[in-house]
């Protein structure tokens, strides 16, 4: 088990270099100067473009410029925002609370929701509950999420004015206190719903997948022999060994998820990763977009090393060493 | 109790009312297909401290009886006859919750493969303590306590290690004395004991079937013991019921069965498992399989296969018929 | 106890599976019909600014409204629709090839090339696709071609793996021990002799695909990335996002044919996984 972990880190190794090379390519293979790609196309002064192509060696073999890319990467030196004129690692770590407020708060009402109904629709198999929640979730799973994110906007913000529709702080709301949360939070409302359902829809399908396995087992029967009343086996000793697989795919689905705030985020104007993402491809601010993808991708590795461990922590057959 | 005409009905003991009575068990399958019927108005009974055993091929329908007789049925799978009169009370009639109570306290099962039939996220400990807490009147620590004490009592080396353990730590010897210490934490007064060693090399198998003989003895638990050992049923068994698709087709003491078996099915099956040099399990010996349950077999179930096959078993089901040693569906019967 | 439910309950539902699969392919029937012939069923130019008034409500005119420009939003639909359907049956036509190339490999010849391929594929599996889509269409440039490529070319690993386990089961049975025997080459082992038997699963997949990349594609466009020359469902989210509080229609329409073919497909999958393998159900 150590060396499966061992393999995993090792993966993830590469998974950075990997990521390391893809940028350098896309700066090297996109039409026109590399230089653009760094700076941008409207360079303020031949003395700037000078001084990036003398700091990334762009004179030099590429072998050499690799290497020397490489490095800045591994110390997190992204390079510097054409809009902001910045290092991009500050304005990504600025925009990071934002976005891991969104997801956490999503992620956890998206799992928390999706597999108690999960479980209480394979306690009540083939009723109107089970096809009514079934149907939706495959409905759900079919959205665009940001589709969604509009059809909300246009309902609860723009018509019934039940909550903001953009951002994440009023101007006219207090600046500090309990007054600032309660803004917050009313702000977070509609991208935290949006963003579940997508998640929602993963989680139950798969938890009601996984729990009609669990349910069919062996040891279900056994607990029924000595005695075990329906809603101990349903909720205790199926769910739990339904729950498994289903935290290892809300690990591994680390990036998709990051995929889906870009979205929705968008559709919000929540000032996080997301948002800046969206932002950066609309200034063609190269930079922001490398180091945002960098970045995630490191998020994604790390992720899918925690997942391991946490399955390492419920599963009692699972031995690290 | 009044004397049953189904097959294999419970024959009287005089003065002793049987602590389990089976009779015209029946349980089917729907499907869009149509509906097929694995057991099939099976009786049989046991009285208290006895082990009994039910031998036959697999997909005979002994282990459906079993879960039926425990009401483990579930959709789409349902008991649609019969009565199940354990301790006098018929558990067919049973709420529920009622036969909740029942399962693990007076009434008890275990299971074929010890490897599957644990919760592999809980620890020993707690699936004994699960199944104290269900039916006895104590507190948690005390249960924990008592399952040490059930643990030691199927003879399991440092028990209050082994408490602590998850499944998968366990050998699969271990295991089923596991599941067995669950099984007898309550004092059942009835054992459902469904192929408890098929799963288990040999060495393990003869342990698991001393423990079972001691805790007969020293608790006077009754036993229905599943299988398709006649060895083993020579050894530890007091009578027997074979089942052929669906249906008991002789029932008898172990020694009539031995000595002289009746029914060309139970020759055929001892035949092929007690000559030297064949497996347990290797039926070879008779010709053909058994039938599918969906086959609809005219007359008595057993004659596509039967070396001695009249004319009339084609057409029509032999009537079970008894004798102070014990009974059997066969038209050779009559005629003999 | 293996006696219980699986078989049982399967023929029950694929009974029900049958009536949603047919509705799933009339609407993908109906859908494909409007991506050939819809430029014919247009009332209005998609394109062309001003065949009506502004942000005009649905009405009889305009049957799902006018956007900012006054262009028609209903023919604005049958033509996007035909862009979205040729990003996802293209992209997922390309996933496919490659998927199906690096798993048989990976399948056929076991080995060394299967741990390198198989290690390749997991690290592309690991790197957040979506991410990488919008870096690579956005220093290539947005146009159809380089959506499709950039959507397929991070779609892959998902086919690749479930070809090569299709592979790993077929290449030692018999028939394909047969035809080595008769001396068949091993570009004829690996298309003529074990690919037909494994297109079940790649079906199924590719289904799916189609769905995953109109999404993509869509999610693309949202975030400005899309072919302006090219009018698509999801270029028409993006450019509805300005006008949410006077124009909703612009947003309902394009995002519900979205979530319907998508659905569609996603059911269509299912069912033919039913077919295929009645033991995978429900998923």
């Amino acid at each position: 088990m150590l060396s499966y972990f061992a393999r995993r880190v090792w993966q993830g190794f590469l998974v950075i270099v990997v990521i390391i090379c893809l940028n350098f390519f896309l700066i090297h293979a996109a039409p026109g100067d590399p230089v653009n790609a760094l700076i941008g196309t409207m360079a303020p002064t031949p003395e700037y473009m000078e001084q990036v192509r003398r700091e990334y060696g762009l004179d030099e073999p590429l072998l050499w410029q690799f290497l020397r890319y490489a490095a800045r990467m591994a110390q997190f030196d992204f390079g510097e925002s054409l809009r902001f004129r910045q290092p991009v690692i500050d304005i990504i770590l600025a925009r990071l609370p934002a976005t891991l407020l969104l997801m956490g708060t999503a992620l956890v009402l998206s799992s928390t929701v999706g597999i108690v109904l999960a479980a209480a629709a394979a306690k009540f198999r083939d009723s109107w509950v089970d096809r009514v929640l079934t149907t939706t979730s495959i409905v759900g799973f079919a959205m665009p999420a940001f589709w969604l994110g509009q059809l909300m906007l246009i309902v609860f913000a723009l018509n019934l004015n039940w909550l903001p529709a953009q951002g994440m702080y009023s101007l006219r709301a207090p600046s500090d206190g309990f007054g600032r949360v309660l803004d917050i939070l009313r702000h977070l409302i509609l991208p935290a719903l949006t963003y579940s359902v997508y998640h929602l829809a993963l989680i139950y399908r798969l938890t009601r997948v996984k729990m009609h396995e669990a349910l069919a087992q062996d040891y279900i029967i056994a607990a029924r022999a000595r005695g075990v009343a329906e809603h101990r086996v349903v909720y205790v000793h199926a769910l739990r060994n339904a729950i498994l697989p289903v935290v290892t795919i809300i690990g591994l689905n680390f990036g998709f998820m990051l995929a889906g705030s870009v979205l929705v985020e968008t559709v919000f104007a929540w000032p996080g990763l997301g948002r800046l993402f969206y932002e950066a491809i609309s200034a063609r601010d190269y930079p922001v977009l490398m180091g945002i993808f960098t970045l995630v991708s490191g998020m994604v590795v790390i992720a899918n090393i925690l997942t391991d461990m946490l399955y390492a922590v419920i599963d009692p057959r699972v031995v690290y060493g | 109790m009044t004397s049953s005409t189904h097959a294999g009905g419970g024959a009287e003991v005089a003065g002793s009312e049987p602590l389990l009575n089976v009779v015209g068990l029946q349980t089917q399958i729907r499907s869009d297909r149509g509906t097929i019927t694995p057991v099939d108005g099976v009786s049989f009974h046991i009285k208290a401290g006895e082990i009994v055993a039910l031998v036959g091929e697999s997909g005979c329908g002994k282990s459906m009886t079993a879960l039926s007789t425990m009401r483990l049925v579930s959709s789409p799978v349902s008991v649609t006859g019969g009565q199940v009169v354990f301790e006098g009370t018929d558990l067919l009639g049973l709420s529920d919750r009622q036969m909740r109570r029942m399962r693990g306290g007076r009434l008890a099962m275990i299971f074929q493969d010890p490897m599957t039939f644990l919760n592999p996220l809980m620890k020993v400990a707690d699936q004994i303590v699960e199944a104290i807490l269900l039916h006895q009147p104590v507190k948690r620590r005390e249960a924990e306590k008592l399952a040490v004490e059930a643990l030691r009592r199927v003879r399991i080396p440092a028990p209050e290690s082994v408490a602590e353990r998850f499944p998968h730590q366990l050998s699969g010897g271990m295991r089923q004395r596991v599941l067995i210490a669950i099984a007898i934490t309550s004092n059942p007064s009835l054992l459902i004991a469904d192929e408890p060693t098929t799963a288990l090399d040999v060495t393990v198998q003869a342990q698991i079937m001393h423990l079972l003989a001691d805790i007969r003895r020293t608790a006077g638990t009754a036993m229905l013991f599943i299988t398709h050992d006649l060895g083993l049923v020579a050894e530890y068994c007091d009578r027997v019921y074979v089942m052929y698709s669906g249906r008991v087709v002789e029932e008898g003491s172990v020694f009539d069965i031995f000595a002289k078996p009746r029914h060309p099915y139970t020759r055929a099956l001892l035949r092929s498992t007690l000559s030297p040099g064949t497996k347990a399990d290797d039926f070879v010996s008779i010709q053909g399989h058994p039938p599918a349950a969906f086959d609809r077999i005219a007359g008595c179930r057993f004659h596509p296969r039967c070396p001695s096959v009249l004319d009339r078993c084609r057409t029509e089901e032999p009537p079970t018929r008894r004798d102070a040693a014990g009974a059997a569906a066969c038209w050779l019967e009559g005629a003999a | 106890m293996t006696l219980l439910s699986p078989s049982m309950r399967t023929s029950l539902r694929l009974l029900k599976k049958n009536k949603v699969s047919a509705g799933a392919t009339a609407v993908l029937g109906a859908v494909l019909f409007v991506a050939v012939f819809g430029a014919a069923l247009a009332p209005y130019n998609p394109g062309q600014v001003g065949v009506g008034p502004t942000t005009a409500a649905p009405s009889p005119a305009h049957l799902l409204g006018t956007d900012d420009l006054g262009r028609d939003v209903f023919s604005r639909i049958l033509a996007g629709t035909r862009a979205s359907v040729a990003v996802g049956l293209s992209a997922a036509m390309i996933t496919t090839l490659i998927g199906v190339l690096v798993g048989a490999t990976a399948g056929y010849f076991g080995g060394t090339i299967d741990d390198v391929l198989m290690r390749i594929t997991e690290i592309f599996q690991v790197i957040p696709r979506f991410f990488l889509a919008v870096l690579m269409v956005a220093f290539f440039g947005a146009n159809l071609l380089n959506i499709i490529f950039a959507i397929a070319i991070l779609s892959w690993p998902e086919t690749a793996r479930i070809v090569r386990s299709e592979f790993l089961s077929l290449r030692s049975r018999q028939f394909v021990s047969a035809a080595r025997i008769a001396g068949a080459s091993t570009a004829t082992l690996i298309f003529l002799e074990i690919l037909p038997n494994a297109l079940g699963p790649v079906v199924v997949n590719a289904t799916l695909q189609v769905g995953q990349a109109m999404i993509l594609e869509a999610g693309l466009s949202y975030l400005g990335l899309a072919d302006r020359n090219q009018v698509s469902l999801g270029l028409m989210l993006f450019e509805a996002q300005q006008f949410l509080r006077s124009a909703w229609w612009m947003s309902l329409f394009p995002g519900a044919v979205i979530t319907l073919v998508v659905l569609s497909l996603n059911l269509l999958g299912d069912s033919l996984n039913d077919l295929i393998d009645p033991r995978r159900r429900g998923r």
